[in-house]
């Protein structure tokens, strides 16, 4: 299996996603210029964060017009799985393979520090090595990850199981006060609902090593190895 | 005429050298050539002389003072590169933009040496934390330092804040970054190659920073902010571009020389590749990409517009070069090309407009051995009546007050506004003595801090340098490094005072003492002079940046204890020492004395001591005492991330008045912890280093004691020193 990172100007994660991927996981992954628009041969696109265009306007507004977002559109209607970090996740939010938009951190600072999530749905191909409500650690860094969405689509969300992280409490709770960003519902990752497009605000990237205080963030990759390994058995 | 020279910010004397070396008047491009490259800024006339004092060789030093940046030989075919700069004033005329465009204009002299950066850290000063206007100055600076570094990718490590009054109308900001670069592919800007063609890369040029380095060369005075148009404007976006174009370029072997624009833009590139190599260039201002049509020549060579650079690349590879900064959609344009007449000649539409000897702008530079005499006041500071100072009834009162002023208190405030993570590299976070990163595809780690307790240094400025560099060197060590090089950063007043003069001497001559000693090479520097306004000074600053190599990435330290029962040691003794400390100023209000001794001897061997036990794996926690004395490092011991935070039982038996011994700055010391099971093996290691070294207690419980000679002097729950510590800024701030 093969993951490919989305390389806008400005992205700025795409070496640590390529690390993750390469020296940790152990798979083969390959850096996709913004302009190129071949997606062929991939299993996996990730878009990494960072600052894909400087985003001076509104994180994402400008990226989502590369070339390249076309092809990620595609390849996510044919069920390839889409993983956006960060930046990432605001770039499915602006083109729209996700549903929602960012606001600015209520703090209107950037905040880049360890949070605590619950992984409300374990039954995506990126969280299924880990168990119902389990309580992780991931850094979040962003200025805008204030996550917003009208009532109906929250419902939505909620209805069709597509909330996949939130900001919680080391316990599990879900209160204004363990929310880093003033984000809807506490929303730090939501899905699709087909399930292969997850956008998140942590970052899974910078928590893969021990080296790096810990692990948690790996078992996003190993869920989507696994996952993989399932579909490939089945055929 | 002589309004015009004066606008220039020059002297009459510095004109006729002009005319001398011209044998004729200037015209106004070249007035404004001269102007700037014999600023203070640029030219650094009053420092040279002392600087030459400073240890720069060693069996690791690939590049010393000279270049963009110095560099480091690292081992397993690397080299760290790294600098530190200040951009003090413009960052109080403009916060926000002066710190960002600081940021960007430190990381461009690393990159510019081919190396990626992968670390920046923090020296801020500022005014108290009270004032509004501070407030805003604060807010402003580290939302700039964020903006700039968070969209760069880079992480901001680590760094230092100080609040004091001094600084109301001077902050001070200062930028260490380092990179990394296989070290037989570190580039220079030198304009070799007759011929060549010069190439502009980057942003266009605007009319932004016209004058910025006259005026970070002059002292301020209340119509300072009306300098606002000589603030350049940063784009971090545009930078991440030329970096990783720059990056591109080099690894395609199309660089013959590169330089980055900063401090007086084109001029000060053109010149310097010029003058390094020993010919001569021609540029078309004319050529030059502008933001808005109608630029003069003047304009255009003295803009500081950011985000450029000037590369000399081989003739016929232009198209090369161009090409690939065309791919990161940035504007590439020959200019100009090398010649032999050692003359750097500006011409507009074909009309020559400034015809200068290069090495006028540089090595001739007016050179001033500017007179010295130690201020009068001295005397008077140094003077302290200790038996007159009381020792306070409730000295939790006190641990509680110093933990909450701004200068002590946490910092996370700061840091978390910075990504300090990603290239998931920074395995000690900010908050410890030392960062420290990884480097990928080895087993080792670099560490660095930056330092200078700038009170020491007003009283005693050869003793407060180097306590600045010995205390670095506590820091790197404590993070588990082996000190390595330091790059400077002296801020200081107005140099034609005599006593701002000594005060400079003396910090040199200071931190060239410790680097002997250690063996420590000073690799790279900047000067800020002229940080004064209305007559009043700065403090003499000289921030010592460091860095330090781990060999074996796992052997990286934090100062937090660890667990439950660890044995707590003080390597190093304690001593009756108050003078210019922090405690004397926020408890007593009082700011006198003579900052503490520094025994380097003795400093060595603390250092040795706590390096070789951590090498070893004995030492589980190591955190150097420094502002607050032993109570206050211990309570940071304590207070670790994420409520872990773990009490301490200490008690300790010097014959000393119970506040020196809690708050007192004394030197050369250090608290570790190890296992109780290894207690007796550190001691019989610093027994066989014939180093002092005392067991003072337990880490345990929920609290804080301290006994003296078995009396209580301290009993604080964790959790309330910790509250204390975490809020303060917060706090001040109004958030």
């Amino acid at each position: 299996m093969k993951f490919g990172i989305i390389v806008f100007p400005g992205s700025n994660c795409d070496h640590d996603c390529y690390h993750m991927v390469k020296h940790v996981l152990g798979k083969p992954a390959s850096f996709i210029w913004h302009k190129e628009e071949d997606l062929s041969g991939l299993d996996v696109v990730l878009l990494p964060g960072g600052f894909s265009y400087g985003d001076y306007l509104r994180a994402g507004a400008i990226a989502r017009f590369s070339p390249v977002m076309k092809s990620v559109g595609k390849f996510a209607e044919e069920g390839g799985l889409v993983l956006g970090i960060c930046n990432g996740f605001q770039i499915l939010l602006e083109a729209g393979l996700l549903p929602g938009t960012m606001l600015r951190n209520r703090s209107l600072k950037f905040i880049c520090k360890d949070v605590h999530l619950r992984v409300d749905n374990i039954n995506t191909p990126f969280t299924l090595d880990y168990f119902e409500n389990q309580i992780i650690k991931m850094p979040i860094a962003h200025a805008e990850g204030n996550y917003y969405a009208d009532e109906e689509t929250l419902t939505k969300l909620q209805k069709n199981n597509q909330i996949v992280f939130r900001y919680s409490g080391t316990d599990g709770r879900i209160t204004d006060d363990v929310n880093p960003n003033g984000a809807a519902g506490n929303i730090a990752g939501i899905c699709n609902e087909q399930g292969n497009v997850l956008g998140m605000m942590p970052h899974p990237e910078r928590c893969g090593e021990k080296i790096l205080g810990g692990r948690d963030g790996y078992t996003i990759f190993e869920s989507i190895v696994h996952y993989s390994e399932k579909i490939l058995n089945k055929r | 005429m002589n309004d015009l020279i004066k606008q220039h910010n020059l002297t009459e004397e510095e004109y006729q050298r002009i005319i001398k070396i011209l044998g004729r008047e200037p015209g106004i491009v070249e007035l404004g050539i001269f102007s700037v490259m014999w600023s203070e800024h640029c030219s650094y006339k009053s420092s040279r002389v002392h600087l030459k004092k400073f240890p720069t060789t060693g069996p690791r030093v690939l590049q010393g003072p000279g270049e963009n940046a110095g560099a480091i030989d690292i081992g397993d075919g690397l080299a760290a590169v790294f600098k530190m700069e200040s951009h003090n004033h413009p960052s109080f005329i403009e916060p926000y933009q002066g710190a960002a465009t600081g940021v960007g204009g430190i990381l461009r002299d690393i990159f510019t040496m081919g190396a990626r950066p992968v670390a920046l850290l923090d020296s801020l000063r500022f005014g108290e934390l009270s004032l509004p206007n501070n407030k805003h100055l604060v807010s402003g600076v580290v939302s700039g330092i964020a903006g700039y570094g968070n969209c760069m990718g880079i992480p901001t490590v680590g760094g230092e804040i100080y609040f004091d009054e001094i600084y109301n109308k001077n902050n001070l900001v200062n930028v260490f970054a380092l990179g990394i670069v296989k070290k037989d592919r570190i580039f220079k800007g030198v304009a070799t190659g007759v011929g060549n063609p010069v190439i502009y890369v980057g942003s266009k040029t605007g009319r932004d920073g016209i004058h910025g380095a006259t005026m970070a060369s002059d002292v301020f005075d209340d119509s300072s902010e009306a300098k606002r148009p000589t603030v350049q404007v940063g784009d971090p976006f545009t930078e991440k571009l030329l970096l990783e174009a720059c990056l591109e370029v080099m690894n395609a072997d199309l660089i013959v020389g590169i330089q980055d624009m900063g401090a007086a833009g084109l001029t000060s590139s053109s010149c310097e590749m010029a003058g390094r190599a020993g010919t001569g260039l021609d540029l078309h201002t004319d050529r030059v990409p502008t933001r808005e049509t109608g630029m003069t020549p003047y304009e255009i060579m003295l803009s500081e517009s950011q985000e450029r650079m000037l590369i000399v690349t081989e003739k016929g590879k232009e198209a090369e070069v161009i090409g690939i900064f065309t791919k990161w959609d940035l504007d590439a344009v020959t200019i100009g090309e090398v010649t032999d007449t050692k003359r750097v000649r500006i011409f507009e539409r074909g009309v020559l407009v400034a015809d200068i000897p290069a090495d006028a702008l540089t090595d001739e530079a007016p050179l001033y051995n500017r007179p010295v005499a130690p201020p009068p006041y001295l005397e008077i500071l140094r003077d302290i009546d200790v038996e007159n100072i009381p020792v306070p009834s409730d000295l939790n009162k006190v641990l509680l007050t110093l933990l909450s002023s701004p200068s002590i208190a946490s910092k996370e405030w700061v840091y978390s506004q910075y990504d300090h993570m990603v290239r998931t590299d920074t395995i000690v976070l900010p908050g410890s003595d030392a960062a420290v990163i990884r480097i990928k595809g080895t087993n080792k780690a670099i560490a660095m801090t930056t330092d200078c307790n700038s009170r020491y240094c007003f009283s005693d400025p050869f003793l407060g340098a180097a306590i600045a560099v010995a205390e670095a060197a506590r820091n790197i060590v404590c993070g588990g490094g082996e000190p390595a090089a330091i790059t400077d950063c002296l801020n200081f007043g107005n140099p034609e005072k005599p006593e701002i003069m000594w005060q400079f001497q003396e910090a040199v001559e200071g931190i060239s003492a410790v680097c002997r000693k250690f063996n420590i090479p000073v690799i790279s520097g900047n000067v800020s002079l002229y940080n004064e306004t209305n007559d009043i000074s700065i403090y003499p600053t000289p921030v010592i940046g460091m860095a330090g190599i781990i060999e074996d990435v796992s052997k990286r330290m934090t100062q937090y204890f660890k667990k439950e029962g660890d044995i707590i040691f003080l390597i190093g003794v304690n001593r009756e020492e108050l003078g210019m400390s922090e405690y004397l100023k926020e408890i007593h209000y009082k700011i006198r004395g003579v900052p503490p001794q520094l025994d380097l001897d003795l400093e060595k061997k603390v250092q040795d001591l706590c390096l070789l036990g951590i090498k070893e794996g004995i030492v589980k926690s190591a955190h150097d005492t420094s502002e607050g004395g032993l109570a206050v490092t211990l309570a940071e011991c304590s207070l670790t991330a994420e409520g872990k935070n773990k009490g301490a039982e200490i008690e300790l038996n010097d014959d000393i008045r119970a506040d020196a011994l809690l708050f007192g700055e004394t030197q050369s010391r250090i608290i570790i912890t190890v296992d109780k099971a290894n207690a007796a093996r550190i001691r019989n290691m610093a027994s066989d280093m014939n180093v002092p070294m005392t067991l003072i207690g337990k880490v345990g419980g929920e609290s804080l004691i301290v006994r003296h000679n078995s009396k209580e002097l301290i009993n604080i729950a964790v959790q309330e020193m910790s509250d204390a510590w975490r809020n303060a800024i917060p706090r001040q701030l109004g958030e």
